[in-house]
């Protein structure tokens, strides 16, 4: 049970959402600019940044939902499957390798990101904003992930509801509330 | 130095903010709600929370600039801050405000740490929901602002005068009008 009374029948940051719009606003529009918005960095490698984070703090929802929007977006979720399990070995770019361990490392502590994470990255192709984005987008799950688990929201095991919410966010980003 | 080319003559957050202000005005907009919206926790109590949450990340930009706007909204009480940073236990704040220091301590590491004895002890002090809440928010939010000044490499000076002086003019006007005297006009006017 959660340790507040969030509204019922809500999964996850929904009800955190539902509990406080107030907050639940720039939070909502600053995953929209980091994970919808047109980027050099496709919304299925900024999902999976998110998932693989999200993955790494051991949140179920967060992983879950942002899975299954990444594997809408890439057709199918094998990919997805391989970045959580082992990225070094996903069938993913060279540069996203790159970001997905300096991502990594935000989510551990920012100090821990080196300038040869940096140069690794950029010797890949990144540029500064996607280097830029990838941090921050680590270090936002990191937020996201520490407010849903938090408040013990509740979080199914339903792998309809997830896929089904993954569509949602796919196709229309993360302004509007995904169901 | 910077791990990329940020805007020269800003610091910690600053500089992030200016070098993509399209993701400063949400990151603005969150704090302006937790640390200055209408509330039963005073502003004072807010920025301790986010302060020692900071600490616990070891970002100095943020446990310094935050602790100074705690200090501005506490009267100038420096010292008070001082010892919520070195021992939160012993410091002259409330008992509620302790209970909700050890959530937010706790969230800091992993949300899963937080169990309902914690929320429990809290609310027998007098902890509403909301405020509950935005303690966890708060501890959230400062994961994610402590990783992105620490995670880019930003320029962080050891000038306690400079953060004395940013505390006091955001203690006063609040983060997103300051944010409006360091990034582009067209974004902070948006």
């Amino acid at each position: 049970m959660p340790h507040i009374s969030l509204p019922e029948g809500l999964p996850g940051i929904t009800a955190g959402f539902a509990f406080r719009p107030e907050t639940a606003k720039p939070m909502r529009e600053l995953a929209h600019i980091l994970l919808h918005e047109p980027n050099s960095l496709t919304p299925g490698e900024r999902e999976l940044i998110a998932t693989f984070v999200s993955s790494q703090n051991d949140c179920y929802f967060c992983q879950t939902s942002h899975g299954a929007a990444a594997a809408s977006h890439l057709g199918g979720g094998e990919i997805v499957q391989q970045v959580t399990t082992d990225f070094q070995h996903a069938a993913v770019t060279p540069k996203l390798k790159a970001l997905l361990s300096i991502a990594g490392k935000v989510q551990q502590d920012g100090k821990r990101v080196s300038a040869d994470d940096i140069a690794q990255a950029k010797a890949c192709g990144a540029t500064d904003i996607e280097i830029h984005d990838t941090v921050l987008i680590a270090a936002a799950f990191s937020m996201y992930n520490r407010y849903v688990d938090g408040l013990d929201t509740w979080q199914p095991r339903d792998h309809s509801m997830y896929a089904e919410m993954g569509k949602q966010l796919a196709g229309n980003g993360y302004r509007q509330p995904s169901r | 130095m910077p791990h990329i080319a940020l805007p020269e003559g800003l610091h910690g957050i600053r500089s992030a903010f200016a070098f993509r202000p399209e993701t400063a005005k949400p990151l603005n907009e969150i704090v302006e709600v937790l640390l200055r919206g209408p509330h039963t926790l005073t502003p004072g109590e807010r920025e301790l929370i986010a302060t020692y949450v900071s600490c616990l990340n070891d970002c100095h930009y943020c446990h310094s600039v935050h602790g100074a706007i705690a200090a501005a909204h506490l009267g100038g009480d420096e010292d008070l801050v001082r010892r919520v940073k070195a021992d939160f236990r012993h410091a002259d704040i409330s008992d509620k405000l302790k209970a909700l220091l050890v959530i937010a301590g706790k969230v800091q590491r992993s949300g899963k740490s937080v169990t309902a004895a914690d929320v429990e002890h809290a609310r027998g002090l007098g902890a509403s929901d909301i405020e509950i809440h935005d303690t966890i928010l708060i501890s959230a939010a400062f994961c994610m602002y402590n990783r992105y000044v620490d995670g880019l490499g930003t320029t962080q000076p050891r000038d306690e005068a400079m953060y004395r002086e940013r505390g006091r003019m955001v203690a006063g006007e609040g983060y997103v009008a300051v944010s409006k005297t360091y990034l582009p006009a067209e974004t902070a006017a948006r």
